[in-house]
């Protein structure tokens, strides 16, 4: 159990508390959230950041550091920095750090914060990467509840390329691609981004902060201790925006830059707190996963996979089968060619099954390639079938043209009122449908073409099929289990009364 | 062992649990949906996690993460898909992140079609992303590899802190085989020493920026370094009928499949004919293809679902000693064994 | 630190100090000011004048720097001294 200075729900009844009771400290230094020497920065000055000065970055990140340290969180936090200005604040921050591609920071940090579910997770971003780049990244991560803190620094420019004109910049501001001033009849309007994230459900606290003097600052340093104590205690998803100075973008010194964000940019992005659900929300869960080998097994049901055990048929009317099953939609095409090759893996065949696929899904019929054989099977399309099993009119006439001769050709009779045209191949009138209509539901016609493959083919064995209805059909009742069961039997009878084989 | 039968897309998937992936970051696509599917049936019944991205760009960078933390994690997809992710991928390599990647590869450029290609070649076995780096590209044939391989990828992957791809197509995707599920992994590589795990000993940096040239020139020789490894230790082959072969078609994936069906039948015609079958694309097998022209081939014939991606790599290995001839199909059909015959009886006369 | 320094007071690292002047607009007692000299980096350097620091923290709060300003609060105790 961590405890901490105060809880937050404690920090929220003190209207002057800023986040911390300043007053305990006795000096106010670089925070311990902070690496004491930047090991990271190439170069000789590894005591300062690479900040132009009076930029606002510092200023928050002091502001986190603090908060981190303050809330006993370096260690389990982790920090995100994509592209842009802040694209080397893993040179500064004492956490674990992960640098990512531009705008993607709010991806990175969900599954860095599902992986991590007890760390602090923040995604820190400059407004080009957050709302033009990463738009749908930041969008849908705050749709989501994503347990992360974003600080989202709002300079109204394109800092680290050399100030360009960002989402965020003002109407008519001049930037390096705006040369005469943002035109909003053509660059459209600085977007809002803590109205945009107000708009969802899920985020728990969103607010729009400014760094332009020192009230500022310290309302700033209360939402960003606010919002780190909720990625703490799971609540959610947090935002925070911070209107931020940049004195070298802007063309303008340090204090012109304060006035610049008071005067014109919180006309366009007034502060306020947009969201605060934070102490209703409940903590995000997380599972913890199964890694135990024997568990996995246990879970995906390995002692119930016995394949290859049933006994093959010596006296077998077929070596191989290559069959083509074919029929409308909804004739269960796809299931009579599943439970034969299912079947077939049961006698300890090498079996395959593939459906229509591509080209061959155009004109509506529905078929599919079943191979059964000792060997192993090279293509698994069948394109010289010895076996068919038609359905429908159409599929006689398509697949009959292409068996080889000797083959077995069986068609369903209730349909097919036409003779087919090979005389080379034996031909197997069976009444699929009527079959399965006589048992109560024509679904059932994908086990009566079973039953009859079974007895044309010499293959398989009617009583061991219907032993392996429970593994056929999984999870279903009984009582389609028995109907498919005499449905197999009825196929098989069929075949085995009407014609000699 | 367990037998189960199953289409390609669940086997990877079943290889993916087997293997410890414990995060499966996704965005639909045909042909490669139905893995994302199985996936999310699957996972959350072993408390792993599946989540459904915005965009491939997101599933990609959602991957990054995972594996900075040191999961074993996954996505899949198809062309389309695999091209927005090639930023993604640069930076898993760059940052020596490792990764599983399943591309069911469809026809292109563009939108193509869903049919069944293997035009993804160049962009997943040459890197396809910016900057000198390159995948581990793995290439099943069967429902059996499908699972077997996904497996090898996680373990490849780790042990070159590399991303890994499983690189096949809708054909090898949709068929269903009989699959004998191996024995779950159960001991996994400590990756403490570099990965982000929010504890004090694993605050680290999982970063690709190197502003010093000669440090970016190093970390590429690095780079490099551990490809030539990869290219040493991890090259892997099928050969069919290959010891009295005197013409060789060489193809992987559902092209291979055929190509077995092909061989079958010209030995039923007295034709020795032996098929190649590259299991690794990245390392691809140059020195054994090297080899083909001392063993008394006289015809080397690569068919791929691709307008002459793999041949390229073939002929670089022939290094001008035979030069191979090229099958293709495009546009998601496939070839049959026939019509490979009848192009081999045109090209060698037989 | 001097013992003779009387509490609070802020520290400003002259040679880390990027001249910003951002202390000084927030100082609320107007105790620094930004010095004629200038530092390694050829900044001017924001310098406390010695006395009337209340403590308030502004400086370093408002400083973009992380090391260039320390404030030693009222009850801080040297190192030297515990």
């Amino acid at each position: 159990m961590e405890t901490f200075l105060l809880p937050w729900r404690s920090l929220r009844r003190s209207p002057s508390f800023t986040g911390c009771d300043m007053e305990k400290k006795t000096v106010l230094r670089k925070p311990k959230g902070f690496i004491d020497v930047y090991k990271h920065k190439p170069g000789a000055e590894k005591d300062r950041t690479h900040y132009c000065p009076g930029c606002g970055h510092g200023i928050l990140h002091k502001l986190i550091a603090e908060a981190l340290e303050d809330f006993d969180l370096v260690e389990k936090t982790i920090v995100i920095s994509p592209v842009g200005c802040s694209v080397f604040a893993y040179y500064y921050f004492h956490t674990g750090n992960l640098q990512v591609a531009h705008g993607r920071a709010p991806a990175v940090a969900s599954a860095v914060s599902r992986a991590n579910p007890d760390s602090v997770v923040i995604s820190y971003q400059g407004d080009g990467d957050l709302a033009a780049i990463g738009g749908n990244n930041i969008i849908q991560a705050a749709n989501r509840g994503e347990n992360m803190v974003v600080f989202f620094v709002n300079n109204a420019i394109y800092g680290m390329t050399g100030g360009q004109m960002a989402p965020t910049t003002l109407a008519g501001q001049k930037t390096t691609t705006t040369p005469y001033g943002r035109n909003v009849k053509t660059d459209g309007y600085p977007i809002q981004v803590c109205e945009l994230i107000n708009t969802f459900t899920a985020p728990v606290y969103v607010t729009r902060t400014s760094l332009h003097d020192m009230p500022n600052i310290r309302k700033t340093r209360t939402a960003v201790r606010k919002a780190i104590m909720n990625a703490k205690e799971k609540k959610g998803f947090s935002f925070v925006e911070v209107l931020s100075m940049c004195p070298s973008g802007w063309k303008k010194d340090s204090l012109q830059s304060q006035q610049w964000i008071k005067e014109d940019m919180i006309p366009r992005f007034p502060l306020d707190v947009f969201r605060d659900i934070s102490e209703d929300a409940e903590a995000v869960e997380r599972p913890v996963p199964v890694m135990d080998p024997e568990e996995v097994k246990k879970i995906f049901g390995y002692s119930d996979f016995k394949a290859g055990t049933i006994q093959k048929n010596p006296e077998a009317n077929f070596e191989k089968v290559f069959l083509r099953v074919s029929g409308f939609g909804g004739q269960g095409i796809m299931s009579t060619g599943i439970a034969l090759a299912n079947v077939g893996m049961e006698y300890d065949y090498n079996v395959s099954w593939l459906p229509s696929y591509g080209p061959e899904m155009r004109g509506g019929t529905a078929n599919c390639s079943v191979k059964i054989q000792e060997d192993m099977i090279g293509a698994s399309e069948v394109t010289e079938p010895n076996i068919i099993i038609a359905m429908n009119q159409p599929s006689l006439e398509k697949f009959e043209k292409i068996m080889v001769p000797g083959g077995a050709l069986i068609y369903n009779s209730t349909l097919i009122d036409i003779e087919p045209s090979r005389n080379d191949v034996d031909i197997y009138p069976v009444p699929i449908t009527g079959i399965a209509d006589e048992l109560g539901d024509t679904r059932v016609q994908s086990m009566v073409s079973v039953g009859a493959f079974a007895a044309i083919t010499g293959l398989f064995d009617p009583e061991e099929i219907v032993r392996l209805m429970p593994s056929l059909f999984e999870g279903k009742p009984d009582k389609v289990l028995r109907m498919n069961e005499e449905a197999v039997r009825r196929g098989h009878n069929y075949v085995t009364e009407n014609f000699s084989v | 062992m367990p037998r189960k039968l199953m289409k390609g897309n669940h086997a990877s998937v079943y290889g993916a649990i087997l293997a410890g992936c414990e995060a499966y970051y996704g965005y639909p696509i045909t042909p490669a949906s139905e893995i994302a599917e199985s996936a999310s049936t699957l996972f959350p019944k072993f408390g792993r996690i599946f989540l459904q991205a915005e965009s491939e760009v997101a599933a990609i960078n959602m991957v990054y993460g995972a594996a900075g933390c040191g999961q074993r994690v996954m996505t899949g997809s198809s062309g389309p898909g695999i091209s927005l992710k090639q930023e993604g991928l640069s930076y898993c390599a760059g940052s020596a992140l490792p990764c599983v990647v399943v591309d069911i590869m469809r026809g292109g450029p563009g939108l193509g079609n869903i049919g069944p290609e293997q035009s993804d070649y160049n962009q997943v076995v040459k890197g396809g992303g910016h900057g000198n780096y390159r995948n581990i590209v793995l290439a099943p044939n069967s429902a059996q590899e499908m699972c077997d391989l996904t497996m090898l990828a996680f373990e490849l992957a780790d042990k070159y802190r590399n991303p890994a791809f499983v690189l096949t197509d809708g054909v090898i995707g949709q068929m269903m085989e009989a699959v004998d599920l191996p024995e779950p992994v159960s001991e996994f590589p400590d990756k403490s020493d570099w990965a982000v795990k929010g504890t004090d000993e694993t605050r680290h940096l999982i970063n690709s920026i190197y502003l010093d040239h000669d440090d970016l020139e190093e970390w590429n020789r690095e780079l490099e370094r551990k490809y030539e490894l990869i290219q040493k230790n991890e090259v892997l082959v099928e050969e069919y009928m290959m010891d009295d072969a005197e013409i060789v078609t060489i193809g992987y994936g559902s092209s291979s499949r055929v190509l077995r069906s092909a061989v079958d039948m010209a030995r039923e015609n007295g034709i020795k004919l032996g098929l190649f079958r590259p299991i690794t694309l990245f390392p691809f097998p140059v020195d054994e293809i090297a080899k083909l022209p001392e063993a008394g081939i006289r015809g080397i014939l690569t068919v791929e679902m691709s307008t002459g991606q793999l041949v390229d790599d073939v002929n670089l290995a022939l290094k001008g000693r035979m030069i191979s001839d090229l099958y293709s199909r495009l546009g998601g059909n496939v070839p049959s064994a026939v019509e490979i015959l009848e192009k081999i009886s045109e090209l060698y006369g037989v | 630190m001097s013992e003779s320094r009387k509490y609070p007071f802020p520290e400003i690292d002259s040679n880390i100090c990027k001249g910003c002047k951002l202390c000084i607009a927030a100082c609320p007692t107007n105790v620094l000011v930004i010095s004629d000299k200038l530092n390694s980096k050829g900044f001017h350097f924001s310098e406390y004048i010695g006395e009337g620091c209340v403590g308030c923290g502004n400086c370093f709060y408002t400083c973009p720097e992380p090391s260039a300003v320390i404030v030693y609060l009222k009850d801080y105790v040297s190192e030297e001294v515990s």
